[in-house]
């Protein structure tokens, strides 16, 4: 059905950057593909897994992003084009093994394709993974526009072949979010795929034998294998020197040239479209981003004397940029490097059009692209009276709401200052308003426990605040587990909280080690949270967020206990799940008569506390109503209503 | 490429929304009409996590020249759809100017704000003063109250499609429309979106 998978070649079809290359990696004819879902990158494994079946490939969503690498380097060792996908947080988690996978090589074409969030759209920071390609010495390459994106992906497979190295391709959330016009290339079938007709590892060869010996980094080998690491990246230098992703346009000594690359180009091209100055200043396009082709470089920083660097992310190219002219010595002349560094662009968050514009007036005198002045104050003034403010919220029926009900309740009731220690999923918004503002930590996946584990040994000095954790069910796998296994081991005093709606929820419902299906929807064994904390001889509770009272109790019952590691796991499926979206459970009604309104609850308990979107306060009734078109009836809301003038009945 | 003129080019659209209301669809939808049209068709969308309930944008620029940034610059749409009607002023604060033209949803999703009390909701009269001096032609639909006498207020999306193809600035017709929803969706559900198009095309003819 998909056209990633079935369209021919030469039909142009609408892709999202994802979706590119996805189709790029189908064309090279990738077997392997691992990951683990972030967004803006999950749409890449989502659709390949899609389409595994018809294209014989191997798709998994691994637990996290180090084994998601590894998975996808035991296929390039077996012979076969190999993937590894994640967002810029993963290639942190991934990187241990990362320096030594590109200390020791690869086999078949093997890429890394880290989607990025520049301006944290969806991310809780700017992270630019750009700089492990620097740091690790691999090459790096950044597409600009969708058609790119496809070929690119492609290209890297042989481009990795070429090196025996890996390849990282990093993409945006403009990019891999944004979608455009690609003409489609020819598909690999499995009987052409390149490569042996069958997978396999060979190791008989000596150490220093790439494609034959043992694939291992060993103190006595690093010299030499850092030499020949160094080899391949001056080979990808060459290789870049003439790359078709690198290229110029504009008069042969501009009087500014820009150096841009990835979605930056886009905004850069419509920048000079605003401001007239198509063809009049110079523009170097990058594709290939590290390392650094000299030669062209070197060429065109020689015919002009103002540089603007224009790219998204921390100046990685600007820095990379300068330093490449200070190597070309005197000969290159004196230059003036504009960018994020010193500006005209901002140090942070993402570009658009209107700032490159901006920066490119600024630098050569001219005035910026007008805005009618009157109608812009109007139109704000407008939005700030006709446009209230929408805040995260938790989805009306989530199930986070009603657990953060219950854990605040229970911290208050227990009075003693305790707190959570957050992490990540849907159930970060924890930390404000929608979640009753119950975090007071959040980091990294896993981060919440480790932090639990360590203020749970604090009690020697003087320390005696209550200490809870929470946990969403990928999480756990991903990243909690060792937290968890030094808390027990160390004996700390912690509760941590399993939030668990059966599925990676917040990134578009994946599957996870706990469920029982495949990334593409195939039968797999789930591994039990609860019996997972058993063995590791942890008292279990098991509960309800939607039965608020019973669970409220159980919760303060576990934080009278006398200390150790002790688990709550509140079971409640997310309210998008494939088996609950579109489906009422219960027809809810207000009784208005009964409803205490203003006088109820310290004013409004349930519209102005509760929050819920599915409840509406009726300023003229002075009431709360239902929106029937918001509800999803979970029945929650009857459970926290004081006089029970919300009810809720079961849909026939 | 061979596809007609437009009014403008790249002609600039944005679709904005609340998530949960089918804006990502609605966009997806209308740019498989235009490529299957030659015309070359760059989408930005602003969606993160999941949730339901947040602010929601897609720019549409169409173009038979190129690719354009996946960011409409300020000031320069030339066509709102506001699937949510008060989504249309925080869209017009950016990217409104005196030519564009608006098509809006009457039916509110309330945020959190107004819910608990922090924020008031402007009123039906006060949202359509309000349009009519931001923009040179504006069309309300009750889109999601005749959505929801369809059976699910979820088309409301594809009603703002039909209505917009009743415009003709871009070329969204019937059949084309036909092509791709059949492309889109399961068979089970292509009647009710045609139905639904339907509707919303009739919809602004007559007003």
């Amino acid at each position: 059905m998909s056209i990633v998978s079935c369209g021919a070649k030469g039909e142009t079809a609408l892709l999202m950057g994802n979706d590119a290359i996805a189709r790029g990696a189908l064309e090279a004819g990738v077997r392997v593909v691992a990951g683990y879902p972030g967004t803006p990158s999950s749409e890449i494994i989502q659709t390949l897994a899609g389409v595994a079946s018809d294209h014989g490939l191997y798709v998994e969503w691994s637990a996290n992003e180090k084994v998601g690498l590894e998975v996808a380097a035991a296929g390039s060792f077996a012979q076969l084009r190999s993937m590894a996908v994640m967002k810029q947080v993963g290639v942190n988690v991934a990187s241990d093994f990362l320096l030594h996978l590109t200390e020791c090589g690869t086999r078949a074409g093997m890429v890394l394709v880290s989607c990025e969030d520049p301006g944290g759209l969806s991310s809780t920071n700017e992270g630019d993974s750009r700089h492990y390609a620097k740091m690790m010495e691999f090459p790096l390459v950044e597409p600009g526009d969708f058609q790119e994106a496809k070929d690119m992906a492609a290209w890297c497979f042989e481009l990795s072949e070429k090196l025996r190295n890996l390849v990282m391709l990093r993409s945006v959330t403009r990019m891999s979010h944004a979608s455009g016009n690609v003409v489609l290339g020819e598909l690999s079938s499995s009987s052409m795929a390149p490569g042996p007709s069958h997978a396999r590892f060979q190791f008989d060869g000596d150490f220093m034998d790439q494609m034959r010996g043992p694939v291992v980094t060993f103190p006595g080998m690093v010299d030499p294998m850092h030499r020949r690491q160094l080899e391949k990246l001056a080979l990808a230098r060459e290789i870049f020197e003439t790359s078709p992703f690198n290229t110029y346009t504009g008069p042969s000594d501009p009087e500014l040239l820009i150096i841009t690359s990835s979605a930056a180009w886009l905004y850069t091209r419509e920048a000079l479209a605003l401001l007239g100055l198509e063809g009049n200043v110079g523009m170097l396009k990058l594709g290939t981003t590290w390392p650094l082709p000299p030669r062209l470089l070197a060429k065109h920083l020689k015919a002009s004397e103002k540089i603007f660097i224009i790219e998204e992310g921390m100046p990685f190219l600007e820095d990379n940029v300068k330093a490449l002219w200070t190597e070309l010595g005197p000969e290159a002349g004196a230059k003036q490097f504009f960018g994020r560094k010193n500006g005209p662009l901002p140090p942070t968050n993402e570009l658009n059009p209107d700032l490159v514009a901006q920066g490119l007036a600024a630098i050569l005198g001219l005035p910026a692209p007008s805005l009618d002045q009157a109608y812009s104050e109007r139109a704000s003034k407008l939005a700030e009276s006709h446009a209230p403010f929408r805040a995260m919220t938790f989805c009306p029926g989530c199930p986070h709401r009603a657990s953060y009900w219950i854990i605040n309740s229970a911290l208050k009731q227990d009075n003693r200052d305790g707190f959570v220690c957050g992490d990540i999923g849907c159930y970060t918004m924890g930390a404000i308003s929608c979640g009753f503002n119950t975090l007071k930590t959040s980091h990294a996946m896993g981060s919440g426990t480790g932090l639990a584990s360590g203020f749970g040994k604090l009690n020697r000095f003087g320390f005696d605040q209550p200490v809870m954790a929470v946990s969403g069910d990928s999480t756990f796998f991903h990243a909690v587990m060792p937290a968890l296994v030094n808390a027990v081991h160390n004996q700390a005093d912690m509760i941590l909280v399993v939030v668990d709606n059966s599925g990676t929820a917040m990134t578009g419902f994946q599957p996870h080690p706990g469920t029982l299906t495949d990334a593409s929807g195939g039968a797999l064994p789930a591994l039990d949270i609860a019996r997972i904390c058993q063995a590791m001889d942890i008292d279990v509770t098991i509960a309800d967020p939607f039965e608020i009272e019973s669970t409220e109790k159980t919760l303060l019952e576990l934080l009278d206990d006398e200390g150790g590691v002790r688990v709550l796991i509140l079971r409640q499926a997310c309210a998008l799940s494939p088996e609950k979206k579109g489906k009422r459970l219960f027809d809810m009604t207000v009784d208005e008569a009964a409803c205490l309104a203003e006088d109820c609850g310290c004013n409004r308990l349930c519209t102005r506390v509760f929050g819920c979107p599915g409840l509406i306060w009726d300023p003229e009734t002075k009431k709360t109503r239902i929106d029937e078109v918001i509800c999803v009836g979970c029945g929650v809301c009857a459970s926290i209503c004081p006089t029970g003038a919300i009810s809720k009945k079961e849909v026939a | 490429m061979t596809a007609p003129q437009l009014p403008f080019d790249p002609y600039n659209l944005i679709i904005t929304g609340v998530g949960g209301q089918g804006n990502v669809l609605a966009s997806r939808l209308m740019g498989r009409m235009l490529v299957a049209q030659d015309y070359y068709v760059t989408i930005g969308e602003t969606f993160g996590a999941s949730q339901r309930g947040g602010s929601v944008m897609s720019h549409l620029r169409i173009s038979t020249q190129s690719a354009w940034s996946p960011q409409i610059p300020r000031g320069r749409a030339h066509m709102v759809i506001a699937i949510e009607p008060s989504e249309a002023f925080r869209v017009l604060a950016a990217y409104g100017n005196p030519a564009v033209q608006v098509i809006w949803n009457t039916r509110p999703i309330h945020p959190i704000s107004v819910i608990t009390g922090q924020a008031v909701y402007p009123s039906r009269e006060e949202i359509s003063q309000g349009l009519t001096e931001l923009s040179a032609r504006n069309w309300p639909l009750e889109a999601t109250d005749q959505a929801q006498k369809m059976g699910n207020p979820i088309l409301g999306n594809i009603i703002m499609v039909g209505a917009l193809s009743a415009i003709s600035e871009l070329p969204l017709g019937p059949e084309i429309f036909e092509k791709a929803i059949a492309e889109l969706m399961p068979p089970a559900k292509v009647p009710i979106n045609l139905e639904a198009f339907s509707w919303g095309r009739a919809a602004l003819t007559v007003n």
